[in-house]
């Protein structure tokens, strides 16, 4: 069994979701990503998914981008960014990791190359957010192959097929995109929400993960009473953004920790 | 693109290339096409038949393939594609993607691109701002891989050279982007047969280039006082 299987099958026999921050590897810089990812982790985190920058961000609203902005500037690659999760890795080897990224960077690396160089650096699953289900056949595979699980999103307008189609490929858990928008938008409906993740859940034997949106306590709560997991990613990077590099760390974990208190007061359906 | 993805109920996306996702380029083509066809149609009627060769200019390109496409059957006509070498491809301020890009996906389509080795989106340089894009038309690609176009390309100085020619000599002035196709023709046709027939693509007006053109050649507009900025 994978980390992100072994993870999520714990917290459901302890009745907990699953609490899911983002970052963007890079940012502030990158000698700050490790110790970020351990931070985050020690605040709470089940998963961690870290973000590939791209210099093309179409799916990510402007807080996300000037993350990615800022890593690109101090040259992150993807390379860079897998000897990340490699040193991640070598002080914890329990708390799965997802890269997030667009389909280009794994391109350019060639999608077998990176598939086993992803292996060996430890990371557990991966979201390219510009590869469909149409087009993810190979890719997903080639995954699959090596333990590794292609993670989906899933939106507000996804056709039921389409659920269907990434219910059959899909590994590890989903990602339910709550909004109609790019990340960090502001116009969450939790009453949506729950009638989607009811769709979704006919089709989809998969822990389903929410996010997009998620920006408070409140927030979080409202939707940790429905999903199996709480995505939260441009409200973490505001906070590392509005702090010096040599405190981001610590902001973002504080800031995580309380997200936790929050989650963690909801009741889960009984294992 | 975002305010697409948020408004998704009541917004539809209309982009001006033959470049994004699927059916899209495909869309794009067919309603682009109405000059290939009339092409087929008129050429014989004014200048006695098919034309040898076709020269368009390529950015994303959407007009390319709108006269390129009702002739892909007609095998004995050449297609030349003209992409913006900018300053010079060597100097890696150009915009052709097809000449010097790699395969890669963005914006939802799968065809070359200018990146750097790590798969990072470069820069794009063209004195025509139409041309100046990072990808280009998927079935570009395809026509290019397949052999059945050829793409050149053709710098920033020999495009305003060919569009300062066709002012002159001919009294239109030619888009910006159509004088990169505009330039290529002229240096094609002293090495082909007299006979030869040549129909390039004049596909847009260069009036709203003016302001580009007149500073590239170290002119001043005339300017009422209360429209210049500076006087105010």
């Amino acid at each position: 069994m994978n980390r992100i299987d072994k993870t999520f099958a714990t917290l459901r026999a302890a009745g907990r979701v699953a609490l899911i921050p983002y970052v963007t590897a890079g940012d502030p810089t990158p000698a700050v990503t490790v110790p970020l990812l351990h931070a985050l982790v020690a605040a709470g985190a089940d998963v961690v998914e870290l973000g590939v920058p791209f210099s093309d961000p179409m799916a990510d609203g402007p807080v996300i981008q000037r993350a990615s902005e800022r890593a690109l500037a101090q040259g992150v690659s993807l390379s860079d960014v897998l000897d990340m999760v490699a040193a991640f890795r070598s002080k914890d080897a329990a708390t799965p990791v997802v890269l997030m990224g667009y389909a280009n960077p794994i391109e350019a690396m060639g999608v077998a190359e990176f598939a086993t160089r992803a292996q060996q650096a430890g990371v557990d699953g991966v979201i390219v957010i510009d590869y469909p289900p149409e087009e993810a056949g190979e890719f997903a595979g080639l995954l699959d192959a090596r333990g590794l699980a292609p993670i989906f999103l899933l939106s507000p307008t996804t056709p039921e097929a389409r659920i269907v189609a990434v219910g059959r490929m899909a590994r590890g858990y989903v990602y339910y995109v709550s909004l109609k928008g790019v990340t960090g938008a502001g116009h969450l409906d939790t009453g949506e929400v729950i009638a989607k993740l009811a769709e979704i859940r006919k089709h989809v034997a998969l822990p389903v993960g929410v996010g997009f949106g998620i920006r408070d306590a409140a927030s979080a709560q409202a939707i940790a009473a429905h999903a199996d997991a709480v995505v939260i990613g441009s409200r973490i990077i505001q906070e590392i953004e509005a702090s010096p590099a040599s405190e981001a760390g610590e902001r973002a974990a504080s800031w995580l920790a309380a997200i936790r208190v929050a989650v963690d007061k909801v009741a889960k359906r009984a294992a | 693109m975002r305010d697409w993805v948020t408004n998704v109920e009541d917004t539809f996306y209309i982009i001006g290339s033959v470049a994004g996702p699927h059916p899209y380029p495909m869309m794009v083509r067919d309603f682009q096409s109405v000059i290939g066809k009339e092409c087929l149609t008129q050429m014989p009627e004014l200048a006695g038949r098919q034309p040898d060769i076709i020269i368009a200019c390529v950015g994303g390109g959407s007009n390319a393939m709108g006269i390129f496409y009702p002739y892909l059957a007609h095998e004995a006509v050449r297609l030349i594609g003209v992409e913006a070498a900018g300053e010079g491809i060597a100097t890696g301020r150009h915009s052709a993607s097809l000449l010097a890009g790699r395969p890669g996906v963005l914006h939802g389509n799968r065809t070359y691109l200018l990146q750097n080795a790590d798969g990072q989106i470069a820069q794009t340089h063209s004195v025509s701002a139409g041309l100046d894009y990072p990808g280009v038309g998927p079935e570009h690609a395809w026509l290019k891989d397949s052999g059945r176009a050829e793409y050149v390309s053709v710098t920033d100085d020999e495009a305003l050279a060919a569009f300062n020619e066709c002012c002159r000599i001919e009294g239109i002035i030619p888009a910006l982007e159509s004088s990169h196709a505009l330039s290529h023709a002229a240096k094609l046709a002293p090495t082909l047969p007299r006979e030869a027939l040549l129909l390039v693509n004049l596909s847009g007006r260069g009036d709203k280039d003016m302001a580009t053109v007149a500073e590239r050649s170290g002119l001043k507009f005339y300017c009422r006082p209360d429209c210049d900025p500076s006087r105010r």
